[in-house]
């Protein structure tokens, strides 16, 4: 890298970290509210059933 | 026409089904696109005749960059429609937005004063392009604490909608503030009138990354925005078909 290895690959580096981390974040974040919803859900069949 | 297909897609049960059938015709050519870019950037761009390998560095900033200001433009908008039209759907798009614009525009920062530290002798300077860029990762941060400080989800919507259209006046100031003031910021060398001041082989690469970028960032917002439907329908009849098809 002609000498300008240690600003290039942690910039690399720091740019992976950001994508993968959103990418976890927004998929653990769809999970979780689906997670909840069939909660409620099966909550709701419950009461209803009750 | 346009407008039965503007209020079909705000439809919360249509949004959710819709969002989850095209995640993957964006997430995969964007891996493709990055992939291709990061070969051509890393591997077959020559050295730059002044600043070396070290322009290497512009093929995750300046994409960077570009989706902290096209996010924004996205979370604007959406912000606007859903004040107007009053459309929950628009303010779910708006929310997600925000926290994916402030990763992004952080990371512009950081790895612009990575490039900064061996091209300018400093990490920071008060440069008008720096300072417009942080005063944007202030707006994304202002945002997401505004919604995060007000319970009623109707309310918060209205009040960060408000904070978000305001906050678009710096979108144009960023963009210009390298031809408006003197700074130490190089020149637009590809978003600008005319030709690109870049040669090709170094051009090509930087564009699989800007379209790659946001590709990328249409399937993040997409998936985010599908969980924020669902959190803001609690009890509508749709969510249970729905949850069954996913």
């Amino acid at each position: 890298m002609g000498g300008y290895a240690r600003y290039v690959w942690p910039c690399y580096a720091l740019s992976a970290l950001v994508i993968g981390l959103n990418i976890l974040w927004a998929r653990r974040s769809l999970r979780l509210a689906q997670l909840d919803a069939r909660r409620r859900m099966a909550a709701l069949a419950t009461a209803v059933a009750s | 026409m346009a407008w039965v297909w503007f209020h079909r897609f705000g439809s919360p049960p249509h949004f959710y089904r819709l969002a989850r059938r095209l995640v993957p015709w964006f997430a995969w050519p964007a891996l493709l696109l990055c992939l291709a870019g990061l070969i051509g950037g890393l591997g077959l761009a020559p050295p730059d005749y002044q600043q070396g390998d070290g322009f290497r560095i512009i093929y995750v900033h300046a994409p960077a960059a570009w989706l902290s200001l096209m996010v924004y433009v996205v979370m604007a908008t959406s912000a606007a429609v859903g004040l107007i039209w009053r459309m929950n759907v628009a303010h779910a798009v708006a929310a997600s937005c925000a926290p994916i614009g402030a990763s992004f525009t952080a990371l512009a920062l950081i790895t612009g004063m990575l490039w900064g530290r061996p091209m300018w002798g400093t990490y920071w300077e008060w440069d008008p392009r720096l300072t417009s860029e942080l005063i944007l990762l202030f707006l994304y941060l202002g945002y997401m604490g505004l919604r995060n400080a007000i319970d009623d989800v109707p309310r918060a919507d209205r009040a960060s909608a408000v904070l978000a259209i305001v906050g678009v006046v710096n979108v144009p100031i960023i963009h210009y503030s390298v031809i408006w003031w003197n700074s130490l910021h190089q020149a637009p060398s590809v978003m600008k009138f005319g030709r690109p001041t870049m040669p090709a082989s170094m051009l090509l690469p930087l564009l699989c990354m800007l379209l790659g970028f946001s590709l990328y960032f249409v399937a993040l917002l997409l998936t985010r925005a599908r969980g924020e439907v669902l959190r803001r329908e609690r009890n509508a009849r749709w969510i249970a078909a729905a949850l069954e098809e996913s």
